[in-house]
This record gives C-alpha cells, sequence and structure tokens, in this order.
C-alpha cells in the first residue's frame, strides 16, 4: 500500500520530533550526574548494600558451650560445634559465667554438656541442654536448628563409626532445611533486581517530569507542534534505556557476585525485565502528570512503589502466610508478579505455568500504564 | 493586509481558577479585544490583572470558561494542537534547558518546529547576529547571564518566522542595557518582516512603543487604543515642580502624594512631575508647592494609565510607616563603610575592590546590569559571604569579626520570596520574630506593628504562597522590619512589580529613610533611582560612577544628550566603560 505523499511529511516530521526530544534527553542524562547517579550508581549501591548486608544467614554465632566434665563424649560434641562455620563456641567449666554471658548478650545462647552425658550416651538417652536467646525469634530459631543439626551430624558420626548410635532426645532434621543450600542471596537477589529496577524505573521518569515541571521548561515546550505522546515517548526511550544498564548491572552481580544460578533462559529473563521496566517507568509518568513538584514526585514514588514492593511481593514475607487481605492487594502490585517471574527464571528455569501468567500480567499493567499516561498528559496547564 | 481578519480576537473571555480551600479567582472576567497583523499589540496592567492567563488562552495551554476566543482565525477550543503548530509563545520564565548549550537549545527548537536545514542556514546567522550570542554558542544556557537568557530565550522562538509570537513579560528582571536590545530585536523583526507580536509587560514605557495597548485591571478591560490615545487622557493634568533648595525631590513627591488632588507624581531628574485629578493650574494644592516653579508638561502614556487605572481602584491611602523605636545615633553619620572589597569565586572576581559609604537615613541605591556584582555585594555585607580583602564596616561593626551582632541590627529582604510558602501570613510573621530573638508582649506589639503598617490584616490567615504579588512583597518587608533593624537591605525588591505596586512601596520606603532608617536597595528601575540620596552604578564587579543622582547624570551629559534620563546615563556609563575595558 503507498501512502499519500503528505502522510510521510506528517510521519517524517513526527520521527524527527521524537528524535529531537529523545536526543535532548539524552544529553541532560549525559550531562546531569543525578539521572547516571540514579540509573548506575544507585542500583550498584542497593545490589551490593542488600546483596551483602541483606542476609537471612546465620553464621558465626557466638554461643557458649559449658562442659561440666569433659569426657571423650562430650569434647568430641564440642569439637564437633568449633568445627562448624555456624558457631563461635566459647568453652566454659560451669554454668554461672555462661549465664552472665548470655544476660550481656555477648553470646545467642548456651549449649551445656552435663557431668552425666557419657553415662547416658552408653545408656542411649543422653541430653543436652541448650538455651537461646529470644530477643530475635526469628534468629533463635535459626540457632536452634542449627544446634540440632550440629547434634545431629555427631550422632550420625558417632553411628558410621560404630559406636551405639545415641538416641539424642532432639530431632535430627530442622524445620529450617529451606536454608540448606547455605546462602540465602539465591532467594534474595533475584527479589533485589526487582526492588532495584522498580526503584529506578519509577524514580527517573517522576523526577524529570516534574523537573521539566518546576524548571518551566515544559510550558515552551507545548506550544509547538510537539504532541502529547511524542513528549511521552522522549521521555520514556532514553530513561529505558538507562534503567536496562541498571538491570544489566544487577543480573552481572548477581551471577558473578553472588554466584546467583541463571537457569532459565537469558532471553526470558530479558524480556520480562524490559516488560517491567515499561511499567515501573508508567508509574512514574503517571506520578509526574499529577505531581508537578521533584521532592513530592520522588517521596511518591517511594510509597507506592519501593515500599510496597519491598514488603508485599513475596520478596522478603511469604505472601501465602499474610492475611487475606493483603493477599489480595498484592496482586494489584507490578512487583509481585516481576519477583515471581525472577525467582522462577533464575533458581527453577523455565516454568511456563509460571512465566506465562506472571508476563500477561505485566503486560497489561504497561499497555494499561501507557494509555493512563496518555490521557493524563494533556497539552495544556491544567 | 488590511482585508484580513485580525490575528487574534477574543470576545466577552472568563476565565476562573479553583484554588483550594479558597474561593474561586475570576481571572478574567468578559475581555474583548483584537490584535491586528503585523501589529505590536501590548497587554499592560498590574499584578493579577490577568495578563498571564491571557496569554496562556491564546497559546491554547488553557481552557476559556465562557467567550470565545480565535487565534490566527482558529478557534482554540476546537483545535488547540493547530493553533500551537503556528504561533511561538514565550512564557514569563522560559524554560531554556539549562544542561544543554546555546546552540543546542536552538537546534531542539528548530527539530520540533520542523525546519529544514536550509531554513536553519538562513536563519541561525541572522538570529546570531540579532542576539549577539553567536561566541556563546557551545556555552550552556545555565551559565548565561539572566539577560542572556531572555535572548536565547526569544531566539528559539524565532527559530522560524510564526505567524503569531507571543511574549509573556519578556523583560522582566532583565537589566536596561539587555532590555534594550530586547526590544531592538522585537521592533525591528516587527518593521522589517511584518512580524505580528503580543506582549504583555508590567513596563510602561515599553507600551509606550506598541501600536496598540489594552489596559488591563483585575480582569477586565479598562481602556484600549494607542498609546498617544492612552496618554491624551491626561492632557492638561501633568505638571513639573521644581522643589525649592532646603527640599529633596523625595520629600516633595511624598507631600504632593497625600494630596487627596494628586493622582501620582513621580521624581523625575531632580524635579517632581505629577498628575491631578482636576484639569488645570494646581490652586487646590498650593501650599504644598507655594513658591514652587511649577509647569505643565505634555503627557506621557503612564500618566494617562495612571489617571485610569485610579478611577478604577481606590487610592492605597498609606498610614505613613511610624518607626517605634528612634534609630540612635546623628544623620549624616556613616553607617557602612566599604573600603576596597574584594571578592573572588576561584579564578572569578565578583567584586573587584570597590568602595563606598551609606550615611545613617540614606536611601542607597546600588544599580548595575545582571552579574554586576550588586548581589555579591550585598550578601557580603549582611554577613552572609565573606569578603576575600577589604574593610567593611556595617553599623559600627567590622563585619567580618562581628557578624552575628552586626547582624541583629540589619534587616535583609532577598531577591526572591524567601519566606515559607506554606505557613500563612501570620505564621510567617512570628517564626520570624522568634528567629529575631523577640518573645511574650514585644513579639506581639511587633507583629500587630507589622500587620497594621503594612495591611496585611485580611490576609493573616492566608497561605503565603497564594497571595497577591504585592502582599507577598510586603510580607516580606514586615518581617525584615520585625525587629527593628538600622540598615534595611532589599535585593530588586520591586523586579516584577506593578506600577501601583512599586508607588507604594517607595512611599513606604522613604517614610523609613525620613525616620532615619538607613536604606540599601538594588534595583533595575532607572526611574526608582531618583528615590535615591546617593547611587552607585557598578559593573563586572567595579564601582563605575557613584553620587547623587542628579550628579550622576550630569556626567552623562553629551551635546547629543543635554538632558539625560537615569537610564539614558546608566547606559552611557556602562557602554562606555565595557569600550574601555574591550580596548584595554
Amino acid at each position: 500500500m503507498k501512502l499519500p505523499h503528505h502522510v510521510h511529511l506528517l510521519a517524517h516530521a513526527k520521527l524527527r520530533r521524537i528524535r529531537a526530544l529523545v536526543w535532548k534527553e539524552t544529553h541532560q542524562v549525559l550531562r546531569d550526574p543525578s539521572s547516571i547517579a540514579i540509573g548506575v550508581i544507585l542500583p550498584l549501591i542497593l545490589i551490593l548494600l542488600f546483596g551483602y548486608g541483606l542476609s537471612l544467614d546465620v553464621k558465626n554465632v557466638p554461643i557458649a558451650v559449658v562442659v561440666d566434665q569433659p569426657t571423650a563424649e562430650a569434647m568430641e560434641l564440642v569439637a564437633s560445634l568449633q568445627l562448624s562455620p555456624y558457631f563461635k563456641p566459647r568453652l566454659l567449666r560451669a554454668m554461672p559465667p555462661a549465664q552472665e554471658l548470655l544476660l550481656a548478650h555477648a553470646v545467642d545462647g548456651i549449649v551445656r554438656i552435663p557431668a552425666d552425658f557419657s553415662r547416658h550416651v552408653g545408656a542411649g538417652d543422653a541430653q543436652v541442654q541448650l538455651i537461646v536467646h529470644g530477643g530475635d525469634a526469628n534468629r533463635a530459631r535459626i540457632i536452634q536448628g542449627y544446634v540440632q543439626g550440629a547434634l545431629g551430624a555427631w550422632s550420625a558420626r558417632q553411628a558410621a563409626q560404630g559406636q551405639q548410635a545415641a538416641a539424642v532426645p532432639v530431632s535430627v532434621q530442622t524445620r529450617l532445611w529451606f536454608n540448606e543450600a547455605d546462602n540465602s542471596s539465591y532467594f534474595l537477589v533475584p527479589g533485589l533486581v526487582v526492588l532495584v529496577m522498580t526503584l529506578i524505573g519509577g524514580l527517573l521518569t517522576a523526577m524529570v517530569m516534574a523537573r521539566e515541571w518546576e524548571r518551566g521548561t515544559l510550558e515552551a515546550l507545548l506550544v509547538t507542534p510537539v504532541r502529547s505522546d511524542e513528549i511521552l515517548l522522549g521521555k520514556t526511550l532514553p530513561y529505558f534505556l538507562l534503567a536496562l544498564i541498571g538491570f544489566a548491572l544487577c543480573v552481572l552481580s548477581a551471577r558473578f557476585l553472588f554466584h546467583v544460578p541463571l537457569r532459565g533462559a537469558l532471553w526470558v529473563l530479558l524480556s520480562a525485565s524490559m516488560l517491567y521496566v515499561l511499567v515501573a517507568l508508567g508509574i512514574g509518568l503517571l506520578i509526574s502528570s499529577w505531581v508537578k513538584n521533584q521532592l513530592v514526585a520522588s517521596q511518591l514514588t517511594m510509597l507506592v512503589t519501593f515500599m510496597p514492593a519491598f514488603m508485599l511481593s513475596g520478596f522478603l514475607f511469604d505472601l501465602r502466610s499474610t492475611p487475606a487481605a493483603v493477599q489480595v492487594i498484592s496482586y494489584a502490585l507490578p512487583a509481585r508478579y516481576y519477583v515471581a517471574l525472577l525467582q522462577t527464571v533464575f533458581l527453577a528455569g523455565d516454568v511456563w505455568s509460571v512465566i506465562v501468567p506472571n508476563t500477561l500480567a505485566l503486560a497489561a499493567m504497561a499497555a494499561a500504564l501507557a494509555l493512563g499516561s496518555r490521557a493524563a498528559m494533556r497539552k495544556t496547564l491544567e | 493586509m488590511n482585508a484580513r481578519a485580525p490575528a487574534l480576537v477574543a470576545q466577552q473571555l472568563h476565565k476562573r481558577f479553583q484554588r483550594k480551600d479558597e474561593s474561586p479567582v475570576q481571572a478574567l472576567h468578559g475581555v474583548s479585544f483584537e490584535a491586528r497583523y503585523g501589529e505590536l499589540t501590548a497587554l499592560v496592567g498590574p499584578d493579577g490583572a490577568g495578563k498571564t492567563t491571557l496569554m496562556r488562552l491564546a497559546a491554547a495551554l488553557l481552557h476559556v470558561d465562557a467567550g470565545s476566543l480565535s487565534v490566527l482565525g482558529i478557534d482554540i477550543a476546537s483545535d488547540p494542537q493547530q493553533v500551537q503548530d503556528r504561533i511561538s509563545y514565550m512564557p514569563q520564565r522560559f524554560g531554556l534547558y539549562e544542561d544543554l548549550t546555546v546552540q543546542e537549545n536552538l537546534d531542539l527548537y528548530a527539530d520540533l518546529h520542523g525546519v529544514s536545514a536550509d531554513g536553519r542556514a538562513q536563519r541561525y546567522p541572522a538570529l546570531f547576529d540579532m542576539t549577539a550570542l553567536g561566541p556563546f554558542r557551545s556555552r550552556l544556557a545555565g551559565q548565561l547571564s539572566g539577560g542572556m537568557k531572555q535572548k536565547l530565550g526569544l531566539a528559539c522562538t524565532l527559530v522560524r518566522s510564526p505567524e503569531l509570537l507571543l511574549l509573556d513579560e519578556p523583560t522582566v528582571g532583565v537589566d536596561p542595557i539587555s532590555r534594550r536590545e530586547l526590544w531592538d530585536i522585537v521592533r525591528q523583526l516587527v518593521a522589517e518582516q511584518g512580524l505580528t507580536v503580543v506582549l504583555s509587560t508590567a513596563y510602561l514605557d515599553e507600551a509606550e512603543r506598541c501600536s496598540h495597548v489594552i489596559l488591563l485591571h483585575q480582569g477586565k478591560v479598562l481602556s484600549q487604543g494607542s498609546p498617544q490615545q492612552v496618554a491624551a487622557m491626561a492632557a492638561g493634568h501633568c505638571f513639573v515642580a521644581v522643589p525649592s533648595a532646603q527640599q529633596s525631590a523625595r520629600a516633595l513627591q511624598a507631600r504632593l502624594l497625600d494630596e487627596p488632588d494628586v493622582v501620582d507624581a513621580v521624581p523625575d531628574g531632580g524635579r517632581v512631575r505629577f498628575v491631578r485629578a482636576a484639569v488645570g493650574k494646581p490652586a487646590v494644592i498650593e501650599h504644598a508647592l507655594e513658591g514652587l516653579a511649577v509647569d505643565p508638561v505634555l503627557p506621557r502614556f503612564e500618566d494617562g494609565f495612571m489617571m485610569l487605572l485610579r478611577t478604577a481602584v481606590e487610592r492605597e491611602r498609606l498610614p505613613p510607616i511610624s518607626v517605634t523605636r528612634p534609630v540612635a545615633g546623628h544623620a549624616g553619620h556613616a553607617v557602612v563603610q566599604v573600603q576596597r572589597l574584594l571578592k573572588k569565586f576561584g579564578a572569578f572576581t565578583a567584586v573587584d575592590h570597590i568602595s563606598f559609604e551609606v550615611r545613617r537615613g540614606e536611601i542607597f541605591g546600588l544599580l548595575g546590569p545582571n552579574g554586576a556584582g550588586k548581589t555579591t555585594t550585598f550578601r557580603m555585607l549582611c554577613g552572609l559571604l565573606v569578603p576575600t580583602a577589604g574593610q567593611l564596616r556595617v553599623a559600627g561593626a567590622d563585619v567580618r569579626s562581628a557578624s552575628a551582632s552586626a547582624r541583629a541590627r540589619l534587616g535583609y529582604v532577598a531577591q526572591k520570596f524567601a519566606l515559607y510558602g506554606p505557613l500563612s501570613v501570620l505564621e510567617n510573621l512570628e517564626f520570624f520574630a522568634s528567629a529575631y530573638g523577640l518573645r511574650g508582649e514585644r513579639k506581639r506589639a511587633r507583629i500587630a506593628w507589622a500587620t497594621q503598617q503594612f495591611e496585611l490584616g485580611e490576609h493573616l490567615r492566608t497561605t503565603s504562597s497564594q497571595l497577591p504579588g504585592g502582599y507577598k512583597q510586603r510580607l516580606a518587608m514586615a518581617a525584615a522590619l520585625l525587629h527593628e533593624p538600622e540598615i534595611l537591605f532589599l535585593d530588586e525588591p520591586t523586579s516584577g512589580a506593578d506600577p501601583l505596586a512599586r508607588r507604594s512601596f517607595w512611599r513606604r520606603i522613604t517614610a523609613l529613610a525620613d525616620q532615619g532608617v538607613t536604606i540599601i536597595v538594588t534595583t533595575h528601575f532607572m526611574q526608582e533611582a531618583e528615590y535615591c540620596d546617593h547611587i552607585a552604578i557598578m559593573d563586572s564587579g567595579q564601582v563605575l560612577s557613584q553620587g547623587s543622582p542628579a550628579e550622576v547624570r550630569q556626567r552623562a551629559r553629551t551635546q547629543a544628550r543635554p538632558e539625560p534620563s537615569m537610564e539614558d546615563a546608566f547606559i552611557a556609563v556602562v557602554e562606555q566603560a565595557r569600550a574601555a575595558q574591550a580596548a584595554a
């Protein structure tokens, strides 16, 4: 089909305007350190900070080990605690100093091996007392699990050595075996990528549109042949690319810094992420079409994107254990779908039954936001 | 050309803005006017007259509530985009992209307007020639001076010949030299290329240069016609009086303004120009003019404008401002002494060994183009910046060693509105009173004083950011006077203010000076220099000329211009110095 000449001309003028806007925005990004900071430096800082600082692993826990009578069996148990990477045991001969240490929170727990331990090992009903500092219930449970694990390992060794297996009165299989990978970054880093993308996607566009309002640059721009969809495209394209650079940094550090496996296909990861970046940029654009002040725009972006993504996306807390109402709300959060996608693609592989519905949800959101921003971006000051 | 319909036709325009928590504002109330092709049409009026609203309506940025507005024959309600395709618009704050260079800003607008490479090759040299921005092509727009920014903004609207050019207060905050250059560009385009321009302005001398003037007041058209027609309304009402040897022009002007029959009075070249409500030789005000030479003069546009405005506005009868605590010291005693003051920012010398003295109860004016070093000087005087070298004594104290105690005796009104926008007027006053260490009975008394003197009573609960411009300025002054400073610093206090607000501002300032408060002020309005006892003209960090307004004017006398106005004198002094520097 051959288009009439004037349609070609119009399309040409339109492309030229979009190109001019994209080019302008790119120059601004390159000269304005704050955009680069949000797009590149911020993701790096966040991923390093969260990746190293936010860890659900418990390692090198200081504990006191009280040995009432240093028999061979007792010392063997002590040795197995000392060899564990999870504990930093301090060997004590009596209970009172250990209690003091616990009170001062210099240790997180006390393992007491009673005087009659060896005798009971022989009889098959040996007992070890474990006292855990309960200040942080979560940590306490983990420590409890680890001690049980260490005891289990010890009794297994005893059994393997042909001695009579000690019927240690604790469950050997801990409830915390999800941590058996001994590394929570498998679980956390994909979620972090979501957080970073949410933050930079939303912030970038919310800030730059609000900046145009604040500096009065938009008023002059509006009274030109430029159309509102062109302004939106001109804003979206450069920041889309910038956000993808941030994304690449995140994936690279996930892969090579935190050694998170990528079990799914790279193209699936990339397409899902591009969709999500569009959603995040769309939220930013929508926010900045109501809010014409950079400070308020950035606060609002944090509030409606980052915080819920942090709390309610299933990144930190399992959504299944939250109240029903919160679960319903979480369905409105794009981050929820992206978390599911990333955790699947990184850790499980291309599980299409998870990927397809979540991708569709993101696509629907991206389309709705594009339409919404288009409607909100009118060429008036009212 | 004459057969064409006008470029802009407004009929019974109404526009109302909804405000949060407050009654809506009727910005336009049945405005009708026309602007013809190939002419310069000016919208003139005080703050809040509706000038900017009209401009934005014409740029299709706002919707009309009632009435109709057609621009280039297109109804803006039916096809706003087509209007925006064909006109150019320069908003009050032209949004240049400050992190783009001059050339990049121009290119952006050329691309948006679809200007071809050939078109650019033809247009750019002319634009660079007109604006003299050629040497600064690769400079970031953010690093241009205020006047250059305005010129670049204008150039951006002229990347192609628009069918209509809208300029919203294009010269606000621009120094006289840049202002003249901007006007030269616009007039040249109208004369040579038949450009159609509609502009709004608060400068009455600018309106005088347009072919058609629409006087707006509170959303209504007061009058329209040629500037000559407006001036003619004051024919027979205008006089010039020469003050006696013992009297300053300022004192005579203040005296005349208090007369009910006097519509307007301004100091003008050592004399006082006044307009009276009745026609003929002033007999009723003879006691104010006893023994003085009074001559009738030809009316100016400004005189006609003031006549018209006075019919619409109840004259603000200012309570003569009174200082409750007499200022210590003798009149004539030097309160500010500046000797070889130097301020460097890295390699850049902002203030270059300037010296001057200000005596108690004087009004001292610092005049200069944008970037001359006025604000830097001010900040050093107030102890906000540490001088690189030189002597600086304010209220008897060396500011460098005793800035805290010296500062307690100063009041400072910054160039930008520096009060807390979200707080109400009363909350702002209370905050500043506490900040100055006032409390208890004295705090209450001072706030009551400020409220009464600046007539802020009915606005006490209004959010400061929503005050009309003139009131913001009053509030800023009231806040600066709460602690009864001996010296008041005002940095471009009248920038962007309309003629009415400027007159009441100066009335208050002269009253304060008469009661011993020392005033140091910077201004872009050369006319206002006439209110000062002494002025210093600055450029590139140096004082080029100082003395009384009459002395400075006299020094600029040439054969071609035997009676230079203050503006002429200013431009001559600055241009001479710049030429001398270029030659050296």
